[in-house]
């Protein structure tokens, strides 16, 4: 029976779903809320330094791209962090995590990037009895204008150094959440190391402008007329993310570092893939936003039935799993051919594989009057086009042709052995096949 | 005891008006299919799949691109989902009311084969094209006149088709017809249900928005209008004049009082100031298998007939009415009765019984057996088809109706025909929409040719 006990840098929490620092984590309400409901830890949401706090905008915070039947698959927000008062918010961390002390209550801070700034509040938050902190260098909008955020998180010489500061004066593990809006994520990653940190959890919100409003042409959400860009995240984010995760964990500079994910986890399955490209555990925000806390029942119960069937007990024997299979394109196996295959007893005949690969591909479906597609394999590349497209699933899948057989495509005969780019013919910098 | 209330008159024997109250009228007259929100439209609208080469547009007699219409509307722009509709068929917003979209569009949509719930595309058509018309917008102007005339003669859906695309094409049209209303069977011959508030009236309003066309009610082929004066009086002739004669049983006492034509009773309930004017009576047959027969036992059933009984001869699988139509009268209480062919009207000065024998078809085809029953009738309507009332010295008739080319060109030079009257086809309102407005293209090809 999988046990879903994670142990995240010594953090206990009863499973690896912890809600990110966001708004479903502003105050102790919500967060026993998330509690009672399931969730395995919460990262509170973001501390800023003692005094007055921030403001929010008193208009729309949220923008949101919507798929079919309006699903949610992406939404943006101008909210800046905690704009409660500093002593309120410690207080309740202190409550929940005594009354809960099997889930893992991490706070987030962000203060500005000065070492007296750091060195006052660590002590209160140390104070708290939470189990952890998590420097938010990620926000990309509002804050980072003030030099804090992602105007940190995209400096890794700041990172670094404010790292620095949080593990000389904080005792427990300082998890560094990076921003996405840069153009490698392996070098913030490195400096976070480099500093001390102890993990390091992405993506945090990506710069977007969700929509323009054509009447009032303001971008959304509309503030008097006015629109700014704000955090990205959500579904829609969750290839990004996981690319990100993924360049960490492949980076022998950091293939160490453990991670959290973050990036539009929205059911067990999202979980699990993050968690086989390395990540220790999961962060949620925007699947939580959408459909509320119960969702965490989902995820559990999806990831328990995973593993019983895998045969998996518990997470750390798959942390990971999916990260040697990552790798660059000049390494893929040219000599993998496959040809797409249509089931005729589930198609339905909506001729959209045909569309696609007849516009927009390789012609390698034929139509007949009375609306039978097949693969024509002397012309199908195998570019998985027609299986994206089509609306029924398991109804076009990838065959891999037979070592031996001729492809009729190329003409050529499949061959068994391992070839990449590197050794390829047209390759004007091939190397010489090793004898 | 309580007083007499005006609901008691539903038991009341013999063919009388108002068995249900007014109210209880207007109910059961309702809008048969909703009209869509704008909600339940996005929601609709996104479940199309946009699929290549539609099979909901090769089934649709007029060809409609459903996937780009339905794609219009999901975008937010049901405007110009209604020019994508109406391009193809000009009467799309009754079509959207009264197709019988279940063997036509719907049928062939790729989420019946996939899930057996197709995209709703009746009404998604009629949310695009209430849009338009109830703001009282025509997407379409008249070309440069051309100084053509042209008759068109029936102001029904093939008429007014016609007449439409010949108006936007610059000719002159002049449509006759033989009823004091237009509209044909849209304005006539439909259950009042599928075509509430008037539709079929102000659809004909809005058509003839266009302008260019000229409509003369009260003028019949045959009685005050002669075919070939329209063919030397105009440049070229399109009949639209449907089927006006009526199929009888050929029994004694078809002439008794309470014996109707279904069509009649049809037109007359389509037209009554206010249904507790119409006649009902408590026990109805209805003889025929169409959506004609089953239009009329349906509303006579919603206007308080007690007992209604739809007979046909043949079996359910040789019924014309759709299994939609069907199951609608079987839902509304309607006594659906097959293999049985009249045999006998009783009556006594009225209508008191049909006799029926049952019929079997076996190896050696239809037959009608000497078994038989009689059911309790005080109307009887009879829904056996309706046949051509036209009779012109060298207009060629093929199979009952006026014999046309493909481009709906008849015998007769000058002359084209489309819609119920002319061959080839279903006698639906959509196949008649496209009739007339291919003969118009056609027309159009050959007075400019």
């Amino acid at each position: 029976m999988a046990n879903l006990q994670s142990n995240f840098l010594g953090i206990k929490s009863t499973n690896p779903f912890w809600l990110a620092s966001a708004p479903p984590t502003d105050k102790e309400y919500n967060v026993r809320r998330a509690f009672e409901a399931g969730w395995g830890g919460v990262v509170w949401k973001t501390l800023g330094s003692e005094g007055p706090p921030v403001v929010n905008v008193n208009g729309p915070r949220y923008g949101a791209v919507y798929g079919a039947d309006r699903r949610l698959l992406g939404l943006n927000n101008i909210e800046l962090i905690t704009d409660r008062d500093l002593y309120t918010n410690l207080e309740e961390i202190k409550r929940v995590k005594a009354d809960y002390p099997d889930r893992a209550v991490i706070v987030s801070i962000m203060v500005p990037c000065e070492e007296e700034a750091w060195k006052a509040i660590l002590p209160l938050v140390e104070d708290t009895g939470a189990d952890g902190i998590e420097l938010n260098f990620g926000c990309p909008h509002g804050m980072s204008e003030r030099g804090m955020g992602a105007a940190v998180g995209q400096v890794p010489e700041y990172i670094e150094m404010v790292t620095r500061w949080c593990k000389q004066y904080y005792s427990k593990p300082v998890i560094v959440k990076l921003t996405p809006n840069i153009t490698d994520i392996r070098k913030p990653a490195a400096a976070a190391k480099r500093g001390g940190a102890d993990a390091v959890s992405l993506i945090n919100t990506i710069n977007s402008i969700t929509s323009v409003n054509l009447d009032s042409m303001s971008p959304e959400p509309s503030i008097d007329g006015k629109g700014t860009h704000g955090g990205y995240c959500g579904p829609a984010v969750k290839p990004i993310a996981m690319s990100m995760v993924s360049e960490i964990a492949r980076n022998p500079e950091t293939a160490d570092l453990p991670i959290s994910g973050i990036g539009g986890v929205t059911t067990w399955r999202d979980a699990a893939e993050f968690m086989a490209l390395g990540c220790g555990n999961v962060q949620v925000c925007t699947a939580a936003m959408t459909y509320g806390f119960k969702i965490v029942q989902e995820m559990i119960s999806g990831l328990e039935q995973w593993m019983d069937e895998k045969g998996y007990t518990s997470i750390d024997e798959f942390v990971g799993m999916a990260v040697p299979n990552t790798t660059d394109w000049q390494y893929l196996n040219l000599n993998y051919i496959a040809k797409a295959k249509i089931d005729q007893d589930l198609c339905i005949s909506c001729g959209r594989c045909f569309a696609a690969c007849e516009d927009t591909s390789h012609q390698a479906i034929s139509m007949t009057p009375d609306r039978k597609f097949e693969v024509i394999d002397a012309e199908c590349v195998a570019c998985n086009l027609c299986v994206n497209v089509c609306p029924v699933e398991g109804c076009i899948s990838m065959e891999e042709m037979d070592a031996g057989k001729t492809d009729p495509r190329t003409g050529k005969v499949v061959e068994d052995q391992y070839a990449n780019w590197t050794t390829h013919p047209n390759n004007p910098a091939a190397m010489e096949p090793a004898e | 005891m309580p007083t007499t209330s005006p609901s008691n008159k539903v038991r009341a024997d013999g063919v009388v008006s108002a068995r249900l109250s007014s109210e209880q009228l207007n109910e059961n007259f309702c809008d048969l299919h909703a009209p869509l929100s704008p909600h339940e439209a996005k929601v609709a609208a996104d479940r199309c799949y946009f699929c290549h080469d539609a099979p909901c547009i090769t089934a649709c007699p007029t060809s409609i691109d459903i996937p780009l219409f339905i794609r219009q509307i999901s975008t937010g722009t049901p405007e110009a989902a209604a020019t994508t509709i109406f391009k193809q068929n000009i009467l799309g917003g009754m079509c959207a009311r009264v197709c019988p979209t279940e063997t036509l569009c719907e049928e062939a949509c790729v989420r019946e084969t996939a899930e057996n719930d197709p995209v709703e595309i009746g009404r998604l058509q009629r949310f695009a094209t209430d849009k338009v018309m109830d703001a009282g917008v025509h997407p379409f102007t008249r070309a440069a006149s051309t100084s053509k005339r042209i008759a068109v003669v029936g102001a029904g859906p093939a008429g007014l088709s016609c007449a439409h695309r010949l108006a936007m094409k610059g000719h002159d049209v002049v449509i006759f017809d033989g009823r004091q209303k237009a509209g044909g069977l849209n304005e006539f011959g439909i259950a009042a249900y599928k075509t509430v508030d008037q539709f079929a009236e102000r659809e004909v309003e809005w058509l003839l928005s266009i302008g260019g066309i000229t409509v003369e009610l009260g003028k019949r082929l045959g009685e005050n209008l002669e075919l070939d004066e329209l063919q030397s009086e105009f440049d070229a002739v399109f009949l639209g004049i449907g089927l006006a004669g009526v199929n009888a049983l050929g029994l004694d006492n078809e002439d008794a009082s309470g014996s109707d034509d279904a069509v009649e009773f049809i037109a007359a309930l389509r037209q009554a100031a206010h249904l507790t004017n119409v006649d009902i009576g408590r026990n109805v047959v209805v003889i025929g298998g169409g959506m004609t027969a089953v239009d009329a036992a349906v509303q006579a059933k919603l206007l308080g007939a007690e007992h209604v009984s739809l007979v046909y001869r043949r079996g359910v699988e040789n019924m014309n009415a759709s299994k939609f139509e069907q199951d609608l009268a079987a839902q509304k209480g309607v006594n659906i009765i097959t293999n049985a062919q009249p045999v006998g009207l009783i009556a006594n000065g009225s209508v008191q019984e049909v006799e029926f024998a049952y019929t079997e078809t076996g190896a050696d085809g239809f037959k009608v057996t000497d078994e038989t029953f009689r059911l309790k009738a005080d109307q009887v309507f009879k829904a056996i088809g309706q046949k051509l009332a036209l009779n012109v010295a060298g207009l060629d008739i093929e199979g009952g109706k006026i014999a046309v080319d493909e481009n709906g060109l008849s015998s007769l030079d000058k002359v084209w025909a489309g819609g119920d009257c002319a061959s080839g086809g279903d006698d639906l309102t959509v196949t008649a929409v496209a009739e007339g407005r291919d003969a118009a293209e056609d027309i159009h090809a050959k007075l400019m040719g």
